[in-house]
C-alpha cells in the first residue's frame, strides 16, 4: 500500500511544523525519517495517522485520503507514537485484545493473532502482567505488538527502539526489516546507524521541508564530491614526499593530517582517482606505502551539514 | 455502534479494576440507606408512610457529588499519559470516544441504582406505595445522572489536571444544581424565567412527583447533547490552532 504526501503544510500559531512537504513511499519500502528535535517528524506522522489534520495538503493511504475516508486509513495503519502511550492499568492481554477489536480483528482470529503477537514479541513470560509493572523494553514490546495485531499493510513507527538494550534492538531491526518486505514501513529516529542499518530510504527533513531524500549510499555519495584519502607514505623524506604528491596531476590539493602529521590527506581532482598514481609513484621512488584509506562521509556528517543552522 | 461498544466495556471493566466502582457502590448505598431508614428525621418511619421520596431526594445529591469523581479521569487522564493519540489513531471517531466514556459511566450509575431496588421491595412490603412515582423517580435520577455524566465528562476534555477537571464539573454542576434556581427569584419576567428553567431541580422534581413532561425531557435531553458534542468539540480542537 502506497503512501502519498502532497503539499502538507501545518502550522501550530505562527509557527509553520510542516511547510508544503511532500513525498511518497511505495509498498515493501522502509523509509526512515530523520531530523533534529521540531523538525517535524512527529507532526508528518500524526498527520498521516488521522491524528491530526494539515492545514493545507492531502496524504493518500492505498488510494484513500486522509480527510475523506480517516475510517479506512486507521484500518490500514499500524501506529507506535512517540513516548509509546499504553493504558497501564490493563494486563497486556487484554490491552492487546481491545486493540485487536477496536482494529476490527475477526473474533475468530482473534486469539490466534494475539498468540502470534506474543511470540513475536517476545512476551510470553510477561503476558498476564499489569503493563504498569513491566519495564520500558517489554512496555515497549507491548506497543510494538498493538501496532502489529490486526496485521496492517502500513507501519509507522516513531522512534521505536527507545529504551531497548542492545540486544533487543537488534530484534526489533530484524523484525522491522522482516515486516518491511512486503508492507510499507516509515520509522523515525535519532539514531543514525539505526536508519543506515535498516532503511531502504533516508528522508531528512529540516524546520518543516526535506533537505535530503535518498539511499543512505546516495546520500553520502552526494554530500562527498570528490575522492579524500589518507595517505601514510615511508621511506622518504617528508617534504620531498609532499612535494612529490603535488606534483602529480590527478592531485588537486595535499595537506598535512591535522592528527597526526605522518599522515597526508589528500584530495583528487573531481571525478578522480589518484589510488594508482601514488602507488605508481611510491615504486617508483622506492617509497612504501603504510596507509592509503579513503576517508568517507558517513550518514552523520551528511545529517549535520544539511541541519545545521547558519 | 460496535466500537462504541468496545470502549464502554474498557472502561467500565476499568471502573471495576480500581476499586473505583466498589466505592461508588458502598458508599452511595451507605449513605442513601442511612438517610433513607435511620437518620431519625425525615427518613421513611419518620414520615410514616411508604413512599421512595426520602431516597429520591438523597441519592439527588449524593449523585451531584459522586458524578465529577467518575468522570474527571475519562478523558483528562487519556490526554496526561498520551493514549488519546493511541485511541484516536485507531479505526474509532472522536464522538465514538465521546459516547463511548459516557456509556460506560451510565452503566456504572445504572448498576448502582439497580443495587438500590431491595429499599424499593422492603417498603413496598411494609405499606401500601404508589408504584408509579417509583418508576419516575428513578427515571428522574437516571436523567439527571446522565445530565451530570456528560457535563462531567465535557469538564474531563478541557484538562490534562483530573482535580481540575473534578473541580470543573462541579462548578458547573453547581450552577444548574441550585444556583440558576436561587438567581431564578431574584430576577422577574424572562430572565427570571429563563433562568427557572435552566434549573436541574425544578424539573427533577416535577418527575419525581409523577408529571412527566416532554419539557422536562425536552431539558434534559438538551444537556446530555451539549454537554457531548462539547466534549467532542474539544477533542476536535486539537487541529485547531
Amino acid at each position: 500500500m502506497d503512501i502519498c504526501v502532497q503539499n502538507i503544510t501545518k502550522t501550530y500559531g505562527a509557527q509553520k511544523a510542516l511547510d508544503e512537504l511532500s513525498f511518497e513511499v511505495k509498498t515493501g519500502e522502509i523509509l526512515g525519517f530523520l531530523g533534529p528535535n521540531g523538525a517535524g517528524k512527529t507532526t508528518t506522522m500524526k498527520a498521516i495517522t488521522c491524528y491530526i489534520t494539515p492545514n493545507e495538503g492531502d496524504i493518500l493511504v492505498g488510494g484513500k485520503s486522509v480527510m475523506q475516508s480517516p475510517d479506512d486509513v486507521k484500518q490500514n495503519i499500524g501506529y507506535l507514537p512517540e513516548n509509546n502511550p499504553l493504558y497501564l492499568d490493563m494486563p497486556v492481554m487484554d490491552y492487546l485484545a481491545f486493540i485487536g477489536e477496536l482494529q476490527g480483528v475477526d473474533k475468530a482470529v482473534l486469539e490466534t493473532q494475539l498468540q502470534k503477537m506474543v511470540r513475536i514479541c517476545g512476551l510470553n513470560a510477561e503476558k498476564h502482567k499489569k503493563i504498569g509493572e513491566l519495564s520500558k523494553g517489554y512496555r515497549q514490546r507491548v506497543g510494538l505488538a498493538q501496532a502489529l495485531i490486526h496485521d496492517p499493510e502500513v507501519l509507522i513507527l516513531d522512534e521505536p527502539t527507545t529504551g531497548l538494550d542492545p540486544n533487543q534492538i537488534i530484534e526489533i531491526r530484524e523484525l522491522i526489516k522482516e515486516i518491511g518486505k512486503e508492507k510499507t514501513v516509515i520509522l523515525s529516529s535519532h539514531i543514525l546507524a539505526e536508519v543506515e542499518a535498516t532503511c531502504d530510504r533516508v528522508l531528512i527533513i529540516n524546520k518543516g521541508k526535506i533537505v535530503a531524500n535518498g539511499t543512505p549510499d546516495e546520500l553520502r555519495n552526494q554530500a562527498q564530491g570528490k575522492e579524500i584519502l589518507k595517505v601514510g607514505i615511508s621511506g622518504g623524506e617528508k617534504n620531498e614526499v609532499y612535494n612529490a604528491l603535488n606534483g602529480l596531476s590527478e592531485i588537486d590539493v595535499v595537506s598535512f593530517a591535522e592528527d597526526n602529521n605522518q599522515l597526508l590527506e589528500v584530495e583528487s581532482q573531481g571525478g578522480q582517482s589518484s589510488c594508482e598514481a601514488i602507488f605508481k609513484l611510491c615504486s617508483a621512488k622506492g617509497w612504501y606505502l603504510t596507509q592509503l584509506t579513503p576517508v568517507e562521509k558517513n550518514l552523520e556528517d551528511v545529517f549535520r551539514e544539511l541541519t545545521k543552522e547558519n | 455502534m460496535k466500537q462504541i461498544w468496545i470502549i464502554t466495556k474498557r472502561e467500565l471493566k476499568g471502573y471495576f479494576d480500581s476499586l473505583m466502582a466498589y466505592i461508588l457502590i458502598v458508599v452511595f448505598l451507605g449513605l442513601s440507606g442511612f438517610f433513607t431508614w435511620l437518620y431519625g428525621n425525615n427518613d421513611v418511619f419518620f414520615i410514616n408512610r411508604a413512599t421512595m421520596q426520602p431516597f429520591f431526594g438523597i441519592a439527588y445529591w449524593t449523585l451531584f457529588i459522586f458524578i465529577p469523581a467518575l468522570t474527571m479521569k475519562q478523558i483528562a487522564e487519556e490526554y496526561k499519559t498520551g493514549t488519546i493519540e493511541l485511541l484516536l489513531t485507531k479505526p474509532v471517531s472522536d464522538w465514538q470516544v465521546v459516547t463511548g466514556k459516557f456509556l460506560a459511566t451510565f452503566s456504572l450509575i445504572v448498576i448502582s441504582l439497580a443495587l438500590t431496588i431491595p429499599y424499593y421491595i422492603s417498603i413496598a412490603s411494609i405499606g401500601p406505595i404508589d408504584h408509579g412515582s417509583v418508576l419516575t423517580g428513578y427515571l428522574g435520577l437516571l436523567l439527571m445522572s446522565a445530565a451530570y455524566i456528560s457535563l462531567g465528562i465535557f469538564a474531563s476534555s478541557v484538562t490534562s489536571n483530573q482535580i481540575v477537571a473534578f473541580l470543573l464539573a462541579l462548578i458547573i454542576g453547581i450552577f444548574f444544581q441550585i444556583l440558576f434556581g436561587i438567581s431564578a427569584s431574584a430576577f422577574s419576567g424572562t430572565t427570571g424565567d429563563v433562568l427557572g428553567y435552566l434549573d436541574m431541580q425544578y424539573h427533577y422534581q416535577s418527575i419525581i412527583r409523577g408529571v412527566i413532561d416532554s419539557k422536562n425531557i425536552i431539558y434534559f435531553a438538551s444537556i446530555i447533547m451539549l454537554g457531548l458534542m462539547a466534549s467532542e468539540l474539544s477533542l476536535v480542537k486539537r487541529n485547531i490552532n
